[in-house]
């Protein structure tokens, strides 16, 4: 299957097209979602599919002692499978090999898969559900970080520590002793759901030479196609994988659809037919990934102007119950951790502690939104305590082109900092509005007092805030050369090039990016171009869509391609090629007579990035994106409701190959930061989700979307195509922290626990006011 | 949907009398559920909560529907959409609350199609509509083969989700008395001044975000100053802080028959901390609950008269 873009009317002449990157061309996916057309996995039917369903734990912590089949329940047609009809290893392959498919005898968390069964009719696989019984013996279980830490119960090794880093750089003793002021906080965030719109879903079947295919809702079909080799003891020929119309991923299709492959996988193994297990949005938010919670200890020393001499950071996230994508959500946790600031003296300490709640995993921003948040909450903390505007606190300290960061990488080029904070605040009108609001709080305070009210009796009050972030694009060190990516461009029979690369759409538009950047380079529109559908029988391994790599990595591989391709068709043709129409002929015509062309290239480190596993020193990123939010907030005293006026925010990705996407993009993830800061909360009961439905896991709707300024900047980047950097997931890495300087701001309430939920402040209000 | 939807089955009566009849027939062997919008029996069957297998279809019944000005009371049919009463001149003129309550459900699919009596029959404590009809003091009419029945709002809730309605009754409409009509004359008195002052209305659900949210607290009220300066009318009625809706007797009878000042105020909050009984939920928690309670009755006395607020 191909994409092809939808018709639309051409001058059918031979000039040039136009530019195709820095366009906001239509995008590629566009039409057949807007039109319903689009084929999810659910809408997917094939002969004799079964549907299944997965029996769960109810308790966080125990041993399985009995499962029972109820007698009285017609099992006819019914396929059970456990963890004894697997054929290769009870594992999700991920980093580690901690995680079984199928529970066999412990429970390490709520909601972990027991056993799955399958019937023709959704109907009974529902209701055959309901007849099986487990009976787990409950034991202590491990719910917090406090408790993990504290390590009473013990559920990993001695100390319940899944994974630790420490990052230093200077002389961290001699720094403070040398700083004038010494601020210390502890910063606190919790869970979020990624809330995709399309819930997770899979469809496997055993093809008739003892095969794998599954099709999908993923971002990862190699992560996939790996993980279902060890669970079936397959070589890889015989296992594909294809992605499937996606509707949103997040990072929540990161990992996760490897254990769901592998449920469907097995059951059809079993069965010989195909099943279909497609999550209500229940069991989604009940038992997929979240962000990872964490707690994170700040303390800085400044000298009197502000300037930063110290920074000690000991950052410790809630991994879950099993090891997953914990190691690396930590690492760049931990390199971000220390915030876009120049630093001489610099420890950072990061922890992944093991918990019995369902593991976390990938998340946009992927530990960035907690370590920047804990660092931009502390320097709106210090600027209090320095009596400094923290506008300029952070200018004072923003990294500038040659300055180190904590792994000791040298910023060559590309660094915006100063920039993005310049350009956020001058279009906010960050120093007026700094002043106005201050001014108005205290003249409403004093009017209330005297018994006069604003219209309606609310008491309300404003405020802005602000924040500055960073975020390294591509896979952390030395990642991306294990990665080891190949992407490829081909002809088509009708002489169109053709994209070949496992990374997805889930509607974020890599596809039409990736059409854009091959086109620009091949002197076509990008309407020309095709894209092939993720299917690892069709394209090569050109790795995960994930840490913001896609446009910068991928597109980087896919653009040489396109250099490489017309070369070849110009020294075929003899002279340049120009346009759509005299591609289209050069092409047919290099088919005709040389036959398939496809071209290939593969992830080359670029010499100059160095980077030591083992010190953690080194280049951690090729380059990092820089972005500035300010957030302009009212809360209402009576309520402590926030809502969120307006937000400006200024982000440096390189080069926006599609503005529109760029906006798109930040726009998204700016919403899904304030959703983190002042809503999201997972709560739990007995270990277990409560609140795993939309009525009572808050997102904001789009009536609590703020209006949205987006301020691109771009500062190339040489390595990127077209000086691309990465975009996905900065936005959300910022605005929590301008948040909760907006809070502080509007109310005087410092906030140091996110969500800051109407509870939350309302309960710092009021002893606020007992104090008085 | 976790529910098994093809073993259910949905009856469609053709009018008022037919349904009544299905509905007292069914008693025997399992009770016919009724069906108006569905936007709460959806949400229960999508968890796999399975409130009956057989359904009993209301959305045609045009008895049900309609809104009409009778003699000073408005009857609304209850079928009657949220959308409709909060588009409705009338309602908007003369009930501000209801027209603010309607406007704050949900948001404008469900207000499409959410009815009101649904949020009555429904019964949820959280149910917004609920606490703006107990302070207008509004009367559900019910019906069953038997004939009609009128029960006022604040006999309705006997417990949580428990309606003091019959299994095969339904209600047919709620009716509501003008709040701002004159009262009748009593023997003797003279009427003095053409217009006696008008009540101020007030209605304020609190659930976090601006749209879709479950209220954690919601207040209604009424209040009217006389002519002497004195709250001769006082009706205050929280949701989301009891097991069901309730009237806030105590808070009101502190402030029937005073002056309006700040001590009057903070001595109906005190009183209305002992008129509910907020609990830990999914939702929110107690003590944000009493907080908040307190703050929208605070809130209200200073929108219906600026002088609870000073001295
Ligand atoms: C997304 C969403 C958001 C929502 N937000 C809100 C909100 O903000 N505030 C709020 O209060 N509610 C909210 N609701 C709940 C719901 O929309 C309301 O309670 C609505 O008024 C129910 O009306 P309905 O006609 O859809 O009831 P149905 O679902 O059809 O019925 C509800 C109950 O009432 C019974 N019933 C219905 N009509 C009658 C009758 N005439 N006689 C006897 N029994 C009857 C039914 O048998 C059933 O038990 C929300 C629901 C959804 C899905």
């Amino acid at each position: 299957m191909t994409r092809t873009p939808t018709r639309r009317a051409r001058p059918k002449t031979t000039l040039r097209p136009q530019p195709a990157v820095g366009v906001s061309v239509p995008k590629r996916d566009g039409e057949e979602k807007v039109t319903g057309r689009a084929l999810y996995v659910d809408d997917l039917k094939f002969p004799g599919m079964l549907h299944g369903r997965t029996v769960r734990s109810m308790v966080a912590r125990g041993i399985i002692r009995r499962v029972e089949f109820d007698p009285a329940f017609d099992w006819n047609g019914v396929v059970i499978a456990d963890h004894k009809d697997i054929p290769g290893l009870n594992c999700v392959a991920h980093l580690t090999e901690d995680q079984p498919l199928l529970a066999v005898r412990e429970i390490e968390h709520a909601d972990q898969a027991i056993l799955l069964v399958a019937h023709a009719d959704p109907e009974r696989a529902q209701a055959a559900l309901g007849a099986v019984r487990v009976e787990v013996e409950s034991i202590d279980a491990v719910l917090s970080i406090e408790d993990s830490l504290a390590a009473r119960v013990k559920i990993r090794g001695a100390d319940n520590v899944l994974k630790e880093y420490n990052i230093a750089r200077g002389d961290l003793a001699a720094g403070f002793a040398d700083a004038d002021v010494v601020v210390e906080g502890v910063y606190r965030c919790g869970h979020q759901e990624q809330l995709y719109l399309e819930n997770n879903g899979m469809i496997a079947e055993r093809t008739a030479e003892g095969g794998i295919v599954v099709r999908g809702s993923m971002q990862c079909p190699y992560f996939v196609h790996h993980a279902l080799q060890r669970t079936f003891g397959l070589p890889p020929e015989r296992i594909r994988v294809i992605q499937t119309v996606t509707g949103g991923g997040f990072g929540g299709k990161e990992d996760y659809p490897s254990l769901l492959a592998g449920h469907a996988a097995l059951l059809a193994w079993k069965s010989g037919r195909p099943v279909k297990i497609v999550y209500d949005r229940l069991e989604d938010i009940a038992a997929t990934t979240k962000r990872h919670p964490a707690v994170v200890r700040v303390r800085t020393g400044h000298r009197r102007d502000g300037t930063l001499v110290a920074t000690d950071v000991d950052a410790v996230m809630d991994g879950g119950a099993y090891v997953t994508m914990s190691p690396v959500v930590l690492s760049r946790g931990a390199l971000h951790a220390g915030g876009a600031y120049r630093c001489p003296n610099v420890r950072i300490r990061a922890r992944a502690m093991a918990t019995n709640t369902p593991p976390n995993g990938a998340f946009r921003g992927f530990g960035v939104p907690q370590t920047v948040y804990a660092m931009e909450s502390h320097m709106d903390r210090v600027a209090a305590e320095l009596g400094l505007d923290p506008l300029v606190l952070r200018r004072r300290n923003a990294v500038v082109v040659g300055d180190v960061t904590p792994t000791g990488q040298v910023l060559h080029e590309s660094v915006s900092a100063v920039e993005v904070l310049d350009r956020t605040a001058e279009r906010a009108g960050w120093a007026e509005k700094r002043r106005r609001y201050g001014r108005e709080n205290a003249a409403a305070e004093r009017a209330e007092r005297a018994g006069r009210f604003a219209p309606g009796g609310r008491r309300l009050r404003r405020g802005i805030g602000l924040a500055l972030g960073w975020h390294g694009a591509g896979f952390t060190g030395g990642g991306e050369v294990r990665l080891n990516s190949l992407a490829a461009l081909d002809l088509s029979p009708e002489g169109r090039p053709r994209v070949l690369a496992a990374n997805v759409e889930i509607g974020q538009g890599a596809i039409t990016v990736f059409t854009q950047m091959v086109a620009e380079r091949l002197g076509v529109s990008p309407d020309l171009v095709l894209v092939e559908t993720p299917d690892t029988d069709r394209v090569p391994n050109s790795g995960p869509t994930v840490a913001s790599r896609t446009t910068m990595v991928v597109g980087g591989l896919l653009e040489q391609c396109a250099r490489a391709m017309r070369e070849r068709l110009e020294l075929f043709a003899e002279r340049a090629l120009d346009g759509d129409a005299d591609f289209r002929r050069v092409a047919r015509r290099f088919l005709a007579e040389r036959g398939p062309l496809r071209v290939e290239r593969r992830y080359q480190k670029p010499a100059h990035i160095v980077w030591n596993e083992e010190t953690y020193q080194g280049d951690a990123y090729p380059c990092f994106s820089y972005g500035a939010v300010a957030v302009e907030v009212e809360a209402d005293l009576d309520t402590g409701e926030v809502r969120v006026l307006r937000v400006t925010t200024a982000q440096d990705i390189g080069r926006a190959i599609h503005p529109l996407l760029c906006i798109g993009q930040i726009e998204g993830g700016t919403l899904q930061g304030l959703g983190w800061a002042l809503l999201e909360e997972v709560r739990w009961k007995d270990g277990r989700i409560w609140n795993h439905q939309l009525t009572n896991y808050i997102i904001p709707t789009a009536v609590d979307a703020p209006p949205l300024d987006v301020l691109i900047v771009e500062n190339p980047y040489s390595g990127g195509p077209f000086g691309a950097k990465g975009v996905g997931e900065l936005p959300m890495d910022v605005p929590a922290g301008a948040v909760v300087a907006a809070v502080a701001h509007a109310t005087g309430a410092r906030m140091d626990e996110i969500p800051i939920t109407p509870e939350r402040l309302l309960r710092a209000l009021d002893g606020r006011e007992e104090r008085r | 949907m976790r529910a098994a939807l093809s073993t259910l089955e949905v009856a469609r009566p053709r009018d008022l009398a037919h349904a009544l009849k299905l509905l007292h027939a069914s008693l025997d062997a399992g009770r016919l559920v009724p069906l108006a919008g569905g936007t709460d029996l959806f949400v229960t069957l999508n968890s796999g909560l399975v409130p009956g297998r057989r359904f009993l279809d209301l959305w045609s019944l045009r008895e049900l529907r309609g809104v009409r000005d009778q003699a000073g009371r408005l009857v609304l049919g209850a079928l009657t959409t949220f959308s409709e009463i909060r588009e409705h001149a009338l309602v908007r003129r003369r009930y501000p609350a209801l027209a603010a309550a309607a406007a704050e459900i949900g948001a404008w699919q469900v207000q499409n199609r959410g009815t009101l009596g649904g949020n009555i029959a429904n019964a949820s404590p959280a149910g917004d509509s609920l606490p703006v009809l107990l302070a207008l003091e509004a009367v559900v009419h019910a019906r069953s083969v038997r004939g009609t029945r009128e029960v006022p709002f604040t006999a309705l809730f006997r417990g949580y989700r428990d309606l003091a309605l019959e299994p095969d009754e339904l209600i047919t409409a709620v009716s509501l008395p003008d709040p701002d009509a004159p009262p009748p004359l009593r023997a003797g008195a003279a009427r003095r001044g053409a217009h006696p002052p008008r009540a101020q209305q007030f209605f304020r659900q609190v659930g976090t975000r601006r749209a879709q949210s479950i209220s954690k607290v919601a207040l209604a009220g009424l209040l009217r100053l006389g002519r002497d300066g004195r709250v001769d009318l006082a009706r205050v009625a929280l949701g989301s802080v009891a097991p069901v809706t309730l009237r806030a007797g105590r808070a009101e009878r502190v402030l029937l028959g005073a002056r309006p000042s700040a001590a009057v105020a903070a001595a109906a909050r005190a009183a209305l901390l002992e008129d509910i009984a907020p609990i830990d939920d999914i939702r929110s928690d107690r003590e944000y609950r009493r907080r908040v309670s307190g703050n929208l009755l605070e809130q209200f006395l200073r929108v219906a008269d600026p002088r609870f607020a000073r001295r």
